[in-house]
């Protein structure tokens, strides 16, 4: 390996579209260390497909470096692409060849890999083997993607959105694939906008947006940047709270507002909690509404931007 | 863990494509049925019929039914007019002469209409024997229909050109660009697939189904209209195989910069038109004035026609052929060469 362990390696990556009128990506540094599963967080239109796809060596970047495996795509990308797995947020496969046939194709490309039926075993495909891509369900065609992309054996695998718009059994299934993959001390790169499959699969996240890398650390480090594990959201009537007091309150770390009322990163809760209470009570206030929860990697990214997730 | 793959990747693209060929209804008829319906068609409507009798007026008069009598043979229709509809009738071409009785016997005509003239020699034949005239030379008929004279003759080979060239080029044309469309070549090239590998599956499949059209076609032409192959069958063969490569090319050059299909379309439609009409499907290039035959010669299908009914229709070898042959290896090569060049993978 070239770099010291490192999967990928990239500095100062910059992409713009339609000769610099459109800055997908902004000058972005990403490490993601061997055995390693990475995800990038951010909304849609962030630079996280684009960012990927200059990992993968299907898009030029405008400037920077980038380095994945040790090789660069320009002088060794063949050796290259025999160690990578790739799932493209989009792909039509043929409608009309088999799912064993899909795999038989892709497998052709590598000079060493699995066997079609390994890999149909471990997508959980073998029963499907025989049906027409056009007669797969969402989840099923998804879990072939990812077949395709693991036949080669890769050592770094690539998923842009593996789980979007998929339904609850199906992004479970897919979880333990990726898993199973990053226990044979593989790597893995994904993007995702679902919070609970970044925190549930990912060592380490970096949130994009507008095409730079905003925050990054383990799940559990930015949720603690927050200053609180917990979130207390309320909504009051009869005037106005004073924001900066609440802020002050013991166990309050930080207030925001949200769409019809406030949420404070809490730590520990209960002390929080009752400081609140006793804050609305003596400013003569009436609570409309009052619910604690963990806080998640939305509320990082929503601390940081502003702005939601999905907004 | 691991294996060996068991074929190469060009195999297994071109397998693919064959098995999705085969598996698309409306690619079969295009490229099997609708080139056999047209021949059924076009050899119903232009089939060689025995000629048309000629059609006279004999002006009403004392000795009209008399003429009329004589003249009546399988050659000729002779009908009595009166004057007027016996003008309408042969201004408006359902006669081809009016004979107005008297002495001498007078033929009206219009010198210009070969039927006029052919009716003049005719009635009058009829009439010179009917009054008595002895040929002093005997004469007798051979009458032939020479196989691979035929329209249906000349057709075959020009629908079979029609057939290389659309099925190439949709054929290739419209399935890459809707691949692109579907970002499925951009996953391919995500793999270590060898970008040559991806075209030459498609040229590779198309010379496969050449193996399959001709023998379709010719074999529908024989049983049907006993449509005969003058010259070597194999040669007709190399030079289907040679068309469907050249076409094959032009047809990856036209879809290498596409991005959706309306768009691959049109500029198919753009490349092929002129070569429908222009490259003699259905009737001779040379129809054409002087002036724009450089222009036909040089149209890639025009060469294919040609060489595929020197072949069929006159027994042509290789050396007769061989520049139209060369044409189309030329535009080929140059065509898969510039594909090759300009494609657009991602």
């Amino acid at each position: 390996m070239g770099t010291s362990g490192l999967a990928v390696r990239c500095r100062g990556l910059i992409k713009h579209y339609d000769g610099g009128k459109v800055v997908a990506v902004d000058g972005l540094d990403l490490d993601v260390a061997v055995g390693e599963c990475f995800g990038l967080l951010g909304p849609n239109g962030a630079g996280k497909t684009t960012t990927v796809e200059i990992l993968e060596g299907l898009l030029d970047p405008t400037g920077g470096e980038v380095e994945v495996l040790g090789m660069r795509f320009e002088s060794d990308e063949r050796a290259l692409r025999e160690k990578l797995g790739v799932s493209l947020q989009q792909t039509h496969l043929p409608d009309k060849l088999s799912v064993r046939e899909v795999v038989h194709l892709f497998r052709s490309f590598f000079a060493n890999g699995h066997s079609p039926d390994e890999v149909l075993r471990t997508v959980s495909l073998e029963e499907k083997q025989g049906a027409w891509v056009e007669k797969l369900s969402g989840g099923q065609k998804q879990r072939l993607a990812v077949a395709c992309a693991l036949v080669g054996d890769p050592e770094l695998l690539f998923l842009d959105e593996p789980t979007t718009g998929l339904d609850p059994q199906s992004r479970l299934q897919l979880w333990d694939v990726v898993l199973g993959f990053k226990k044979r001390g593989r790597t893995v790169l994904l993007t995702t906008h679902y919070m609970d499959e970044a925190e549930r699969l990912c060592d380490r996240v970096g949130i994009v947006d507008h095409g730079k890398m905003i925050a990054l650390g383990t799940p559990r480090e930015l949720i603690s940047s927050l200053g609180g594990q917990e979130v207390i959201e309320l909504a009051v009537t009869g005037g106005k709270l004073d924001e900066s007091a609440v802020g002050k309150l013991s166990g309050v770390h930080g207030v925001r507002h949200v769409a019809d009322g406030f949420a404070l990163a809490a730590e520990p809760l209960h002390v929080a909690l009752p400081a609140v209470l006793d804050h609305v009570r003596q400013a003569g206030l009436t609570l409309e509404r009052l619910s604690t929860r963990h806080a998640t990697l939305e509320d990082v990214f929503v601390a940081k931007t502003g702005r939601g997730l999905r907004d | 863990m691991t294996d060996q793959p068991t074929r190469s990747p060009l195999f297994e693209l071109t397998l693919a494509r064959v098995k999705l060929f085969f598996r698309e209804p409306s690619a079969m008829f295009w490229t099997f049925g609708f080139p056999v319906i047209l021949a059924v068609a076009l050899g119903i409507a232009f089939r060689n019929r025995p000629p048309d009798a000629v059609h006279v007026a004999i002006l009403a008069g004392p000795r009209a039914e008399q003429l009329r009598l004589a003249l009546d043979a399988a050659e000729v229709r002779a009908q009595v007019e009166d004057e007027s509809s016996a003008r309408l009738d042969l201004r408006t071409g359902k006669v081809a002469l009016v004979v107005l009785p008297g002495d001498p016997l007078t033929f009206r005509y219009d010198e210009s209409r070969p039927e006029s003239r052919l009716a003049r020699m005719l009635v009058n034949d009829h009439l010179q024997r009917a009054d008595g005239r002895k040929d002093p030379t005997r004469v007798s008929d051979e009458r032939v229909t020479e196989v691979g004279a035929r329209y249906i003759d000349f057709l075959i080979p020009g629908l079979l050109g029609m057939t290389l060239m659309s099925s190439s080029m949709w054929g290739i044309g419209f399935l890459i660009v809707e691949m692109r469309t579907k970002k499925l070549v951009k996953r391919l090239l995500a793999t270590p697939m060898r970008r040559t590998d991806f075209l030459l599956s498609f040229v590779v499949m198309r010379a496969a189904f050449v193996l399959l059209e001709v023998p379709v076609l010719f074999g529908f032409g024989w049983l049907v209209f006993g449509v005969r192959v003058a010259g070597s069958f194999a040669l007709v063969m190399l030079v289907s195989l040679l068309g469907a490569l050249t076409f094959a090319g032009i047809g990856l050059l036209v879809a290498s910069r596409a991005e959706n299909t309306q768009t691959v379309g049109g500029l198919m439609n753009l490349v092929m038109m002129p070569m429908f009409v222009g490259s003699g499907v259905f009737f001779s290039a040379r129809n054409f004035p002087d002036a724009l035959q450089p222009v036909v010669r040089a149209l890639p299908l025009t060469a294919l026609n040609d060489a595929l009914r020197a072949v069929v229709n006159e027994g042509a070898g290789v050396g007769a052929i061989a520049p139209q042959l060369v044409l189309l290896a030329g535009c080929g090569a140059v065509s898969f060469a510039l594909a090759l060049k300009v494609f657009r993978w991602r």
